[in-house]
């Protein structure tokens, strides 16, 4: 039993650390499901790495890294539709070519002062175990403002994920909600960077959720089972990261994606197809 | 061309006024970017009254419903639904596209997909009444879904899907359905169920328009709208399609085996090049 708990109640910053990654877990758990039910996982990895460029400026220039971010996102929303509406070419592409450039650019910014390269790791890992009780706080609020954004927002969201087309005839503007989806998907990537780091931010949105589309039948419960999985995530990850002295943020992310592909084996090994399918009774 | 008149068609009672006006098209060209597809299209459909748009893929049957619904702006001319731009009146439009959703991940069961049609009237904060639950449970029972009901989207077949989508159609209480292809892929079963269904809503004074390849089903329409790019007939659905106007638009040869046009069209890819 003390293995399971003493670490937390021992320490202060096991406290805070438990608190802030339970909080980026909440937040991802309902962003990430809706990224997995739209297919956007590739521009939620856009923005997580696209926010860097923004994060080293703003380090350098000595202004809180939540602001670099924040611009940084906006840059990268705002290139992706430029280029998807002026040019011939997918959106796939705008992303991509979106993420690698300013994935670069935030590298040589970094590069060029020779002192930075402490904060690029704090920057792409987090810092979960050194958290502020500051920056608890704006998670917190972050975390507020998806859940009651997202809670306002269920019927045009499902709507969304069901066809944007139907959303829009039925009065819901799929345009409008659709960009209130990327916003929602940007503030977790840029809140979150400073407890799992840009890096790792992704995979919390991606695995918990996924976990729950292999478990769930209804988009409620999906949410419900990635909260559920993503916050047990942070719990192990912090548990293994303090008795065996590994990263903290990468082991949450770990034991997120570990916890994917056991469901997705034990789903497999008794030959059910996912998730239980139940013959209706006539 | 024939440019029949829109008068009352015969089978409809003859002394009645027609109800109030959903539609009102004037010379409305739509089409992709800039890109005509079908031009000169002027038609009016009233409450009560039904519409079939026929024609081959790629004649413009889903470009006009689509620019009717509001997703499609039109090109030129005039397009008024219920005297206003399409897509103003959301409340009052049930539509049903061709485009389907990703179901085999969307965790939704075929409850959840009709219980979608109460979205409209309620908006993002209306509670979901009782009454709106009761109507659900209606609509599919009417389209023979209700054991279907706690069962996954994606465990229900094509033809299972088609009467779910449908049944969210009917909740809608819609006063203008605009369905394409609403029998595509459904058995014999689900299309009589699907025209059943679509009597009583004419019944209720709902207007139908609907893009379909089933020639028996446009017959029985109060119009009929054959489209080849280009509005090739128009008129009372019966007098409509004939053989000379089936094949400038489909550019295959029907057999019509009686006056009750028992006829399945047999479709080509390119009949619309074919100059009769």
């Amino acid at each position: 039993m003390d293995w399971w708990l003493t670490p937390f109640l021992s320490n202060a910053f096991m406290q805070r650390a438990l608190l802030a990654g339970v909080l980026v877990a909440l937040s991802s758990a309902v962003v990430g499901t809706f990224v997995v039910l739209r297919g956007l996982a590739f521009i939620g990895d856009a923005l997580s790495h696209g926010v860097l460029p923004g994060i080293a400026v703003a380090l350098l220039v000595g202004i809180p890294g939540i602001v670099g971010a924040a611009v940084g996102a906006l840059l990268m929303i705002g290139g992706i539709s430029l280029i998807t509406n002026r040019s011939r070419l997918s959106s796939d592409t705008a992303i991509g070519l979106l993420f690698v450039g300013m994935l670069a650019l935030g590298v040589v910014i970094v590069s060029r002062s020779t002192s930075f390269s402490g904060d690029l790791v704090r920057v792409l890992f987090g810092e979960i175990l050194g958290i502020s009780p500051a920056s608890v706080i704006t998670q917190m609020v972050s975390t507020l403002v998806v859940v009651v954004t997202a809670t306002i927002c269920a019927r045009p969201f499902l709507l969304l994920c069901f066809s944007p087309e139907q959303a829009q005839v039925m009065g819901f503007s799929s345009r409008r909600y659709h960009n209130l989806m990327l916003a929602l998907i940007a503030l977790t990537v840029i809140v979150s960077f400073q407890t799992v780091g840009t890096l790792l931010v992704f995979g919390m949105l991606l695995a918990p959720a996924s976990s729950g589309a292999l478990l769930a039948r209804r988009i409620g419960a999906m949410i419900a089972w990635a909260a559920l999985l993503g916050s047990a995530a942070v719990y192990l990850g912090l548990l293994i990261s303090y008795h065996f002295n590994t990263a903290a943020g990468s082991t949450i992310v770990l034991s997120s994606t570990l916890i994917f592909f056991v469901i997705f084996a034990v789903q497999n090994l008794r030959a059910r197809p996912a998730p239980r399918m139940e013959a209706p009774q006539p | 061309m024939t440019h029949a008149t829109l008068a009352h068609p015969p089978q409809a009672a003859s002394s009645a006024p027609r109800g109030a006006p959903c539609l009102i098209a004037r010379q409305l060209t739509v089409g992709y970017s800039g890109e005509p597809i079908v031009a000169d299209v002027s038609v009016d459909l009233c409450a009560g009254e039904s519409l079939a748009l026929v024609g081959i893929n790629g004649s413009g049957k889903s470009t006009l419903l689509r620019t009717i619904v509001g997703l499609l702006p039109a090109l030129s001319g005039s397009l008024t639904i219920f005297g206003q731009i399409p897509g103003a009146t959301p409340r009052r439009i049930a539509y049903l596209g061709q485009a389907r959703a990703a179901s085999f991940i969307l965790p939704l069961r075929a409850i959840d997909v009709v219980g979608m049609g109460c979205f409209p009237r309620r908006g993002l904060f209306g509670r979901i009444t009782l009454e709106d639950r009761a109507q659900v449970r209606a609509a599919m029972a009417t389209m023979g879904v209700a054991h279907l009901a706690d069962a996954p989207l994606r465990t229900l077949s094509g033809g299972q899907q088609q009467r779910v989508y449908l049944a969210q159609v009917l909740v809608q209480q819609a006063d203008l359905l605009v369905l394409d292809e609403p029998t595509a892929g459904l058995d014999a079963g689900g299309r009589v169920v699907y025209l059943d269904a679509m009597q009583a809503e004419l019944a209720r004074g709902a207007a139908l328009i609907t893009a379909t390849h089933d020639i028996q089903e446009a017959a029985a329409c109060t119009q009929a709208m054959l489209l080849s790019r280009r509005v090739v007939a128009q008129g009372p659905g019966h007098a409509v399609l004939t053989p000379e106007a089936l094949l400038e638009t489909f550019g295959v040869v029907i057999t019509m085996t009686d006056r009750q046009l028992g006829v399945a069209v047999v479709e080509r890819e390119h009949g619309h090049s074919h100059k009769a």
